[in-house]
């Protein structure tokens, strides 16, 4: 399937050059996806970028995307060729993509490139990335509030950083505002499985859960919790019409901030190699509406610490944190830097279950 | 473990075995009649939908579920046209029908996603899905589940006692043979890969309906691969199918649940379990070569082209 799409939406590309009128030349903006931009998710999220670009920037921009990208040697074919059709600007949006877009990089020094969550920057290649963990410390605040048997459930996709750092940061949270709760938590050893992820929504309540919470990708999660008369979190876009009474809030991936800004950068000619990890404050993470059941005292402390966290005041891995054996990762009153942040490979103290290597 | 643990665990197990179930029977259907048709997937996608699009728009789950098992008949129409008629090859055209039903239930989804559907109406009967234990495990689903059963019932008792699965084991065992003696090879074979991509097209609705009733560029996440090695696994016979689903489905739910009761198992592994447990039987079955050869319909996979 990917090739095919990847074909016809090379065929697009060439038609669209050729009936591109030859006034004013707009910038050419192209998008690499890794999945549909109907998952309703990360790439959904991406896509909703682009489109806000689109909006903002009308005739002066011209936007282009091609979807299902294998992360491997298609990537680099895929890049290679939008740089050859007059993309100016490229963003490639999975982390597999990071060496093909630094090595396409290499072969058309004019064309800017931005890839997301990666870490090896070029003079033509930018990074960016969301801090998610920001999110899911108010959602684990929530979490921690709301809990009437004081046992959440975590549906994990695989036991890399990212996914760990959010398994700490929301149970760290949770256990901020109280102290008896519990973690339990079920690999499912995938991004994207709806009946997988229902399945293990089912599971954690069965077994005591009355709070959900997923680093994967569809609302199948939040449906099951809704079904079921619990609580859950939505991941990645505003999944509140998938479960509105179940829904606490969603955390919201809004790239279209970060793209805003960047294509703007381009087209006064400001633009140059960064290295962005933004949240809350840069506005890459937003939150849905609150849900309206849940206590108002609860609200304002969770919106209390979402301003503080973008203001800079607040730092959800604030010291003292402990592994599970004892050991001080982050001293009193120290905050994690960004390099532990982005090693994280152990669970913090208090959590009772064993991180899969 | 309280029972009232253990009935939540079965009825995850079987809404999960469900679509499965559809899916392998009717694979089955069409395998016996001789026919290789690699494209459960992408029948049973569209099935997904086009179950899910009819439910809403026109809000009504019965035709939802009609239209589900029409979209995949008519994957499988275009399947026949290409494989009985054209004798294109049938591992090839199988692969492309995933791959076109994959494609193209994106493109009629695009306005779908995001867009929630109630679930199909569970069975309840004032007093009896009430009882402890048997209650919500027998009269507790949706009208899939038990159509799931009744169809295997009806597969089972059409292939093995009537003269019409008779003449659709034989076309699938020796088309020759049965052409000879007068059976319309190519018909039966199209009335089985029809069934099939119906068939298909309602575990799809499963999926879409009842199961995680929501629309997601591929939502089928792999279930129509898994139908098909479960016909192998199965050899041919709808009854073991059925078993087979729900082992599947078992192994699956219960290393779920393993997990949050914090059991020492590596969870790679765990979910690796259900997949293992199918290559073995497959060795287990197949390491008998004759045996191997009488299960499957000898036929299989082959196009029939009537010479004189």
């Amino acid at each position: 399937m990917n090739t095919v799409n990847r074909a016809m939406a090379a065929c697009l590309l060439a038609a669209g050059l050729l009936a591109a009128p030859a006034q004013a030349e707009p910038l050419k903006v192209g998008f690499v996806y890794v999945g549909p931009i109907g998952d309703h998710g990360w790439t959904y999220q991406h896509d909703q970028g682009r489109l806000a670009v689109e909006e903002a920037f009308g005739d002066q921009v011209e936007t282009s995307y091609v979807e299902n990208v294998p992360e491997g040697a298609d990537a680099d074919r895929v890049i290679a060729q939008l740089a050859e059709t007059g993309h100016d600007l490229i963003f490639t949006t999975s982390f597999g993509y990071m060496n093909p877009t630094i090595r396409v990089a290499e072969l058309y020094p004019d064309v800017r490139f931005e890839h997301a969550t990666g870490y090896k920057q070029a003079d033509n290649v930018a990074t960016y990335s969301a801090r998610f963990y920001e999110g899911r410390h108010v959602a684990g605040l929530l979490a921690g509030s709301v809990t009437e048997s004081n046992v959440i459930g975590y549906i994990a996709s695989f036991p890399i950083p990212e996914v760990v750092r959010g398994i700490n940061a929301t149970f760290l949270a949770a256990r901020s505002v109280n102290p008896d709760v519990s973690f339990k938590i079920v690999w499912v050893s995938t991004w994207f499985d709806p009946g997988k992820e229902g399945d293990a929504a089912k599971a954690l309540i069965d077994q005591g859960a009355d709070v959900i919470l997923q680093h994967t990708d569809s609302p199948a999660a939040l449906q099951v919790a809704q079904d079921r008369g619990v609580w859950a979190v939505g991941q990645a876009s505003n999944m509140t019409a998938f479960g509105s009474d179940a829904h606490l809030v969603s955390v919201v991936n809004n790239w279209a901030a970060y793209y805003l800004r960047r294509v703007q950068s381009a087209l006064d000619g400001s633009w140059g190699t960064s290295d962005t990890w933004g949240g809350f404050g840069a506005d890459m993470l937003v939150l849905s509406a609150y849900n309206e059941a849940i206590p108002a005292d609860v609200v304002e402390m969770a919106e209390a610490a979402r301003s503080a966290i973008a203001e800079g005041s607040l730092h959800p891995f604030t010291g003292p944190i402990h592994d599970q054996e004892g050991n001080l990762l982050v001293a009193v009153g120290e905050v994690a830097d960004d390099g532990m942040l982005l090693g994280m490979s152990v669970y913090v103290e208090g959590i009772d279950a064993t991180l899969p290597q | 473990m309280t029972i009232d643990f253990l009935v939540a665990a079965l009825m995850t197990i079987i809404t999960a075995s469900t679509p499965l179930v559809f899916a392998a029977v009717g694979e089955i259907v069409a395998e016996r009649s001789g026919v290789l048709n690699l494209g459960v997937e992408g029948m049973m996608i569209v099935g997904a939908i086009g179950a899910f699009a009819t439910g809403i728009i026109t809000g009504d789950p019965v035709l939802a579920v009609l239209a589900g098992a029409a979209s995949g008949a008519l994957m499988a129409f275009i399947f026949g046209c290409l494989t009985l008629w054209l004798l294109s090859n049938q591992v090839a055209t199988g692969l492309a029908l995933t791959i076109f039903g994959i494609g193209l239930s994106a493109l009629l989804g695009h306005q779908f996603v995001g867009v929630t559907l109630a679930g199909l109406p569970r069975l309840d009967i004032p007093g009896i899905t009430d009882l402890p234990f048997i209650g919500p495990l027998l009269f507790g689903h949706d009208a899939l589940v038990y159509l799931s059963v009744v169809s295997v019932i009806a597969v089972a008792w059409f292939l093995r006692h009537t003269r019409a699965g008779l003449a659709l084991r034989a076309v699938g065992e020796n088309h020759d043979a049965a052409h000879s003696i007068g059976y319309p090879v190519i018909l039966i074979r199209l009335l089985a890969v029809l069934f099939g991509g119906a068939m298909a097209g309602l575990g799809g609705a499963c999926l879409s309906l009842a199961y995680t009733p929501l629309w997601i560029e591929n939502m089928t996440a792999g279930r129509g691969w898994i139908a098909l090695a479960l016909v192998v696994f199965a050899s041919w016979r709808p009854w073991r199918a059925f078993f087979g689903a729900y082992l599947f489905g078992g192994i699956t739910i219960i290393q779920l649940h393993a997990q949050g009761l914090g059991v020492a198992i590596p969870s790679q592994i765990l979910s690796m379990l259900p997949y293992i447990a199918t290559i073995v039987v497959l060795v287990l079955i197949s390491r008998d070569d004759v045996r191997m050869r009488f299960n499957a319909p000898a036929c299989l996979g082959r196009s029939f082209h009537a010479t004189g």
